[in-house]
């Protein structure tokens, strides 16, 4: 990892900054575009892949192997970084790169620092599926890998933000459009988030200590957590929903100012909510209160947000049924709002009082990430690929539609079986015998587990599946086609 | 819970340079011409329609 980190050193950023104009400043970066769709795509069906194995470990424990390196704990932290932060990442970088540079009406400021952000982000990401595995980890969810690794984000992210808000300020076109609020939301608070979390004491080259203890550190970690889920997992494909959605109905966002209602209020109240992963911890009640509270209040902003989304179709609802690549991004906000819904329900400390810990939030969570996050990617991956090949449409329009239907139904199994699991898993642990015992040992309530586990690995195969004809699809859409670059339209430049 | 000293007054400073944000974007006119902003997408690049794309290779 050390190796990687000087790749930058200061002359080489003035000199970039400097000699934006000279090259190629008539053409959009479209090469950056390409980069991260193709890996996101690539990352899409590693994470899947890795999270399906885990599945089977949980119906069949024997598929450890005896093997450390493939025991589900250290398997685990690798399937949710590799889904987050390679797929989801990739896809957000793709995807803002592109929306920024078109609504700006310019190239990105610095092709070299783009290529930074991608080369380094790659290197993060090979060095998360090797470090973990080999057992190394910071033991917090979601910021599982060492400092080394750690700065080398810190090192990327810096140069994302520079390109990304270097290139709004650049911007041909006085109205900043709102998905670059989104996007721009995003990059400064995982920045943040990142550093408050990161903070920690090297104790060797892959082991560090927190600087925060106990209880204090748990509050730091949810508070990074749940505004993680907000921020890159929320924010960012809000992003992509106010501009692909429209683009791809080819009507405008059904209120542009709900829009940008939805973007204040949802970043006013979302750094507040974090404390709901810890009710009945030592974290003190009135704490637990006032993430409970302000949970409940962003039911408010995030279907104001769905809504608006979805009404953007209004008028031209026959696209649903003509336009796989619509559906996508229509059923992507459907499971927004179930995932916003259910997330103030379960913040509710007498409802999390059944719920936590129990495979409830792995229901949660899928449905967010696969319905959510997936769908809403997917959805604009397949805007973007045949444009950023020279390609009309995609290879096989059939085949998006086959995809669509395998993930729609791989999810479905997937969260009713996690959904039933977890309120059966939390009524036997709460179960209480006449005398006061508890009526069910803790392996009875695993037991019974058993056949949900089974249904959800399939489900998930199915969902993995999906991914795999994408694959393919996108594949052969390269290879038909060439890499393209679009020209800035000058008509415009001023307007 | 001394960390409530770092992480309340981080959130309010945040939200304090959110509104500052929010001013800014206000006063200096964003939202002045708002149903006309969500049009301009469609004119984002050289052509109206995908057939009419030229091949051009850069890139």
């Amino acid at each position: 990892m050390s190796a990687v980190l000087p790749v930058l050193p200061a002359p080489t950023i003035h000199a970039t900054l400097s000699g934006w104009a000279a090259s190629h400043a008539t053409q959009y970066n479209d090469k950056i575009v390409r980069q991260f769709a193709v890996m996101a795509v690539v990352w899409g069906v590693v994470s899947m892949l890795v999270g399906v194995f885990i599945a089977a470990q949980m119906a069949w424990p024997e598929l450890n192997f005896g093997i450390a390196w493939l025991s589900f704990g250290r398997l685990r932290p690798l399937h949710t970084n590799a889904a987050i932060f390679a797929f989801g990442g990739c896809a957000l970088f793709a995807t803002s790169y592109y929306v920024v540079q078109r609504t700006c009406q310019v190239r990105v400021i610095s092709d070299k620092l783009a290529a930074f952000h991608f080369w380094g982000w790659q290197a993060v990401i090979v060095g998360a599926a090797i470090s973990l595995p080999m057992g190394f980890t910071r033991g917090k969810e979601y910021a599982e890998l060492e400092w080394p690794i750690a700065i080398l984000i810190a090192l990327t992210w810096v140069a994302y933000a520079m390109v990304f808000f270097g290139t709004i300020g650049l911007r041909k076109v006085r109205h900043i459009y709102v998905a670059n609020w989104f996007y721009g939301a995003f990059i400064i608070a995982v920045a943040l988030l990142h550093i408050v979390n990161g903070a920690v004491v090297p104790a060797g080259w892959m082991k560090s200590y927190s600087a925060y203890a106990g209880v204090q550190d748990a509050m730091v970690q949810w508070w990074y957590g749940h505004n993680a889920v907000g921020f890159f997992l929320t924010a960012g494909f809000l992003g992509i929903v106010y501009y692909f959605i429209p683009k791809q109905a080819e009507r405008p966002v059904y209120s542009y100012r709900l829009s940008i209602v939805h973007f204040w209020a949802l970043i006013f109240t979302y750094m507040w909510a974090g404390p709901h992963h810890l009710h009945y911890t030592a974290l003190p009640d009135w704490t637990q209160s006032i993430g409970m509270v302000f949970s409940l209040i962003l039911l408010a902003p995030s279907w104001g947000g769905m809504i608006n989304g979805v009404m953007t179709l209004s008028g031209a609802w026959h696209k649903l049924r003509e336009d796989p690549i619509i559906r996508f991004m229509i059923v992507a906000l459907s499971f927004y709002g179930i995932a916003t819904f259910e997330g103030p329900m379960m913040s509710i400390k007498t409802v999390n009082a059944l719920s936590h810990y129990t495979d409830w939030n792995i229901a949660h969570v899928h449905g967010g990430t696969l319905g959510w996050v997936g769908f809403i990617s997917m959805g604009a991956l397949y805007f973007l690929v045949p444009r950023l090949f020279g390609q009309t449409r995609m290879h096989s329009v059939k085949a998006i539609e086959v995809h669509f239907w395998m993930a729609t139904i791989g999810i479905v199994l997937y969260i009713a079986a996690m959904w039933i699991a977890g309120v059966m898993q939390g009524l036997m642990w709460r179960a209480i015998n006449a005398d006061g015992s508890l009526t069910y040992t803790f392996v009875e309530s695993v037991k019974a587990s058993y056949p949900f586990y089974v249904v959800r690995f399939f489900g998930g195969l199915l969902y993995l599946s999906g991914m795999l004809l994408m694959a393919w699809n996108v594949a052969m859409t390269a290879l038909a086609g060439k890499p393209s670059s679009t020209t800035i339209p000058r008509s415009l430049a001023h307007a | 819970m001394d960390v409530l000293f770092l992480l309340v007054p981080l959130s309010v400073l945040l939200a304090l340079a959110v509104l500052g944000l929010l001013a800014w974007a206000v006063w200096s006119g964003q939202f002045e011409d708002m149903e006309s902003e969500g049009q301009r997408i469609f004119q984002d690049e050289t052509m109206s329609s995908l057939q009419k794309r030229p091949a051009d290779t850069t890139g």
